[in-house]
């Protein structure tokens, strides 16, 4: 479970990108946020990242009271989560099986694990042919499939969508979200980001909507209302 | 475990070393003239080293004496002499010897020659050539033979010292000698903190233009050291692809000034010295490219590890 406890941000230049949040995500759901440029989404995933500290409030992650991770157990809770962005944030000089297989390395997983593993995921997002090729020999919905398959390659609890689909054509933009849901219907929590109104009204998924820094709607099965 | 990170962790370096290749070759380039550099810089101090040492061998003091005094005599002060620690060494030139080189100088000068028959006994005394350890320790080496410190023997015995006639010059040597020791020290080491300076900002570069993708690597989940290992790696590759490139590049460099240093600074060839130093100039440059490289991507990639 994620728990947000009453959440604020406040910059040295007293600009507010947080105020007073407060939201609860379950294990397994998938919630998408969604409002204007600046409403403060990204803020909240970076906090749960440990991107970025509350100013006020608190973040938990299961029992984990994310702020109090000192920096040597920050890289260890950060494989719980996976993320997406909209950049892809691939590495560039390494192919996409590098890529997947990085982040597996970074976990300390063997070398047998990741042989057989990584062609899976590559396999999962159809990228199986092209597993030499270098990020820049990849279309935009390539890199983010193969970055999709790098956010999962460690089983984590919870990934982290930030506007995935910004940089999308819409086929690409469903391909996308069609990969989402099947993460999510395998237990995954997903938390998704975007300003695509198609997106969220074909999910009939929880939405959250923020405004100005703070939550304005939170919808069962919501549409997006802004 | 380790193990298995520390292979990961160089199959990376050397990966990205290949993979960001105009990146490397421009690093290497840099990396090469910064160790030529530091290179030249043994040599120069050998040159300067050697030049001063051959310098200070010339300078000696002579003490010629009076025509009367006993050869015994001057061999117990030879040996007196020989006892101080600032003297490194005495040699004793006999009347006949004295005679002898003086015939052989003007061999050619038949008037004086024909003086020194019509003389008919020999008119030189016999000398001592005394050399100081150092150019500075004349002036109390000629103060102990000029002092009662030799007692009775050296009264009236001792014809000139042609110390003071030098003195001058000898000082003014002395001053020259430390000054460009002082000088040449100064250089080297405001030369080599400008080459440091410049390799750590050629790796600042390759590290800034990486800066994103150690923000990556973090968010993957990579902790400090699996991050900053490659780097150092490719650190430790420049360096080392740099010293081998400054060694080669330094032999037709040497073989080119073998020849006018010899003759410009009398004895040294510079590329016998290279030759014969070989293995330890490898060493330096080799390990000053390694500990460069690597310290300074350390420092570099702190900068993004947040």
């Amino acid at each position: 479970m994620i728990y947000f406890d009453k959440v604020s941000k406040i910059y040295k230049d007293q600009s507010v990108a947080l105020e007073d949040v407060t939201i609860t995500i379950s294990p397994g759901e998938f919630v998408s946020i969604v409002g204007h440029s600046g409403a403060g989404k990204t803020t909240l995933l970076k906090m749960l990242m440990v991107e970025e500290k509350p100013t006020t409030g608190k973040v938990f992650f299961e029992s984990i009271d994310v702020q109090t991770l000192r920096g040597k157990e920050i890289p260890t809770y950060r494989r719980r989560i996976g993320v997406v962005f909209q950049d892809f944030k691939l590495l560039p000089n390494k192919t996409a099986y590098e890529n997947i297989a990085f982040a597996m390395e970074a976990a300390g997983r063997s070398d047998e694990e990741i042989a057989s593993d990584v062609p899976h995921a590559l396999e999962l997002v159809d990228l199986g042919l092209k597993r030499w090729n270098f990020p820049h020999q990849l279309s935009g919905g390539e890199r983010q499939r193969v970055a999709i398959a790098r956010s999962i390659i460690n089983q984590p609890d919870v990934l982290i969508a930030d506007e995935p689909t910004g940089n999308l054509d819409p086929i690409n933009t469903q391909e996308i979200i069609q990969i989402l849901k099947k993460i999510n219907d395998l237990g995954t929590t997903v938390i998704l980001t975007t300003h695509n109104k198609g997106v969220i009204d074909s999910l009939g998924k929880r939405v959250v909507t923020m405004e100005n820094g703070r939550i304005s709607r939170d919808d069962e099965k919501g549409r997006y209302v802004m | 475990m380790i193990w298995t990170d520390l292979r990961r962790i160089i199959k990376a370096g050397i990966t990205n070393f290949w993979r960001t290749g105009t990146v490397s070759l421009s690093s290497v380039f840099i990396f090469t003239v910064t160790l030529y550099f530091l290179g030249s810089l043994i040599f120069l101090q050998a040159v300067l080293d050697y030049t001063l040492t051959q310098i200070k061998d010339r300078v000696d003091v002579n003490t010629y004496f009076t025509i009367a005094t006993n050869e015994s005599k001057i061999l117990s002060i030879k040996k007196k002499l020989e006892a101080l620690p600032e003297v490194s060494s005495v040699n004793y030139t006999s009347r006949d010897e004295a005679l002898a080189q003086f015939k052989k100088r003007h061999e050619n000068d038949y008037l004086t020659l024909q003086a020194l028959d019509e003389l008919g006994d020999n008119p030189l005394g016999a000398s001592l050539n005394i050399k100081a350890k150092d150019p500075s320790q004349y002036e109390s080496i000629v103060r102990f033979l000029q002092s009662d410190s030799l007692g009775a023997e050296s009264g009236g015995l001792i014809d000139k010292i042609n110390y003071n006639q030098n003195k001058n010059v000898i000082e003014r040597l002395s001053g020259i000698i430390d000054g460009s020791k002082k000088i040449g020290f100064g250089v080297a080491f405001a030369l080599a903190i400008l080459s440091v300076l410049i390799t750590f900002n050629t790796i600042r570069l390759v590290i800034y233009v990486a800066r994103e993708e150690i923000g990556i690597m973090q968010l993957v989940g990579a902790n400090d050291s699996y991050v900053r290992g490659p780097f150092i790696v490719g650190g430790i590759i420049y360096g080392v692809f740099s010293a081998i490139f400054a060694l080669i590049l330094f032999v037709p460099t040497t073989i080119w000034f073998g020849e006018t240093t010899t003759n410009f600074f009398g004895g040294i060839n510079i590329f016998d010295y290279y030759m014969s130093n070989f293995l330890e100039i490898a060493f330096i440059l080799l390990l000053s490219g390694v500990l460069l490289g690597a310290i300074s991507s350390v420092l570099a990639v702190r900068k993004y590890l947040r």
